[in-house]
């Protein structure tokens, strides 16, 4: 059991990792404002969750757990929230983004 | 086990900073901001558990608080200063 | 493995340092340094500082970042052309910075055991604190009775501070008041802060639970009165950002935000005196209470609640001068 558990963990942390590392990678070599931002929220939403689901198996039943899941509800609720605000934020103030081209009728592509 | 985590957790540390120092415009330096304060909290939840420290934890959920707060003043900044300024927008280096 | 992790984050630190000097934009400079706070932060953690850590992540980078933010909203935007001679400053850095490298070579390695700081000064409080307080975060204890005249000293210092900012920027409550939530000047603004404004105030009270939990955890863990004032106080200044100014001063005027600064400190102070009145030394817990270890206990609870009362009302009363002076 406590073999599963380590398995399980390492398996759950090392995938927490390679998503943490795409989001830096792709907010760092995308190309516009709005894709690094779609790159940074989505894996700021998963890497946490893998992450801190990870440490939790190895935590077991304690007080611990349960501070890492409050940290856990308040990433997952926070997180979304402030990328939200941004890009409300950078589409208020006239950012374009070369990236999407607007809605044509009878355009197919 | 961690340290494999706590090493990707600092390399996007890095690549984040990297995005803040050279990001154009402000709003990449923002979202640089709050991906580094996102990817402290993992690290120190991570680093509590390598060196078997477990109370640290609160340090993690009062740094998740302020980087959420953090960012949305920055941008309630922003946005009563171009209320403030209507003809010049946010656009800045 | 603690040293590379701790190497990394320095040099993380260094670059950051080297770019908000760098930037001619001062927004940039203020999110560098929002950066540089919370890399400081994991550094402190790495050294297993766990309560200056949290100081520094719940000031440096959150409270620090909302009032330069409001200061810089009332001036330019960018650094003013430097000044012609900078060879003197220059020369004196440079001669600052090699004599504290000298300095460093005599010091102890880190963790070594058998440094002065070990062999005397550390064991001494590590004993007497689990005879004489009892509780078992040995900095709260040093912090707060070894060492309260210190303590004393610093709210002190924050309450001088808090009306030094006062004088500067001035607290009338009428004149220069915004007229609402800037968000009632743009109709079409509203709509885009829906989701903030429901999740800020969804968060609020665990924020301010939070808030309370460090005041009163910091004997048993990382905490304290510094930390939850500022963590307090940050939760009032999120109502403010979401809601507006006005609203926030309505659920703590001015008035009692002046109470607040003036009262944590007399309440550190009154403790101290009644030290005097019950026949002990000034800031003497003991013999707050027939039983000497709960005497300090009470002692401590009640001057941490003196330090958190005034770090929330200097932090709310800075940044209410700020945010209020929209128009000179």
């Amino acid at each position: 059991m406590a073999q599963f558990l380590d398995i399980s963990s390492w398996l759950l942390l090392s995938l927490g990792g390679v998503f943490v590392f795409i989001g830096g990678l792709g907010a760092l070599r995308m190309p516009d404002l709005y894709t690094r931002m779609h790159a940074a929220s989505i894996t700021d939403a998963m890497g946490p969750v893998l992450i801190i689901t990870g440490i939790i198996l190895q935590a077991g039943l304690s007080l611990a757990s349960i501070k890492l899941t409050a940290i856990l509800l308040f990433l997952l609720v926070t997180g979304p929230t402030a990328s939200n605000a941004l890009a409300s934020a950078a589409l208020l103030a006239g950012k374009r983004t070369e990236q999407a081209r607007p809605f044509e009728q009878g355009r197919t592509e | 086990m961690f340290y494999a985590v706590t090493i990707a957790l600092i390399i996007t540390m890095a690549l984040a900073l990297m995005r803040a120092v050279i990001g154009p415009s402000l709003y990449d330096r923002v979202l640089a901001v709050n991906m580094l304060g996102t990817k402290t909290v993992l690290l120190l939840a991570v680093i509590a558990f390598l060196f078997g420290r477990p109370d640290f934890l609160d340090l993690a959920l009062a740094y998740a608080l302020i980087n959420f707060i953090g960012v949305l003043a920055v941008l309630e900044f922003f946005r009563s200063r171009a209320a403030r300024n209507s003809e010049c927008s946010g656009e800045d280096t | 493995m603690t040293v590379i992790f701790g190497v990394f984050l320095l040099t993380l630190l260094v670059i950051t340092a080297i770019a908000i000097v760098q930037a001619r934009n001062l927004f940039v400079s203020v999110m560098l340094s929002g950066i540089f706070s919370l890399l400081l932060a994991a550094n402190f953690f790495l050294l297993d500082a766990a309560d200056v850590a949290l100081t520094e992540a719940a000031i440096g980078a959150g409270i620090s970042t909302v009032l330069l933010l409001g200061a810089l909203v009332l001036t330019a935007d960018s650094e003013r052309a430097p000044s012609t001679n900078r060879l003197v400053a220059l020369i004196v850095v440079v001669t600052t910075m090699l004599v504290l490298i000298y300095a460093t070579f005599e010091k102890p390695r880190f963790g070594d055991p058998f440094a002065p700081v070990h062999q005397h000064v550390a064991p001494w409080y590590l004993d007497k604190t689990r005879e004489a307080i009892d509780i078992p975060n040995v900095v709260t204890a040093v912090l707060g009775s070894f060492r309260g005249y210190d303590t004393l000293g610093e709210v002190f210092v924050v309450f001088t501070a808090g009306i030094g900012v006062l004088f500067l920027l001035g607290a009338r409550s009428g004149e220069y008041a915004q007229q609402g939530p800037i968000d009632s000047a743009q109709p079409g603004g509203l709509r885009h802060y829906l989701i903030p404004r429901v999740v800020g105030r969804l968060l609020m009270p665990f924020i301010l639970l939070f808030g309370f939990y460090v005041q009163f955890h910091g004997d048993y863990g990382p905490g304290g009165g510094f930390q939850a004032g500022a963590i307090v106080a940050a939760a009032v200044i999120l109502y403010a950002l979401l809601e507006g100014e006005d609203r926030a001063l309505r659920v703590m005027p001015r008035g009692l935000l002046t109470g607040l600064i003036a009262g944590g400190a007399l309440i550190y102070g009154a403790v101290g005196l009644a030290g005097i009145f019950l026949g002990g030394n000034f800031l003497d817990y003991s013999v707050l209470s027939s039983d000497p270890v709960k005497g300090q206990h009470l002692g401590i609870l009640l001057i941490e609640a003196g330090v958190g009362i005034t770090v929330t009302g200097v932090l709310l009363s800075i940044f209410h001068a700020f945010a209020a002076r929209d128009k000179f």
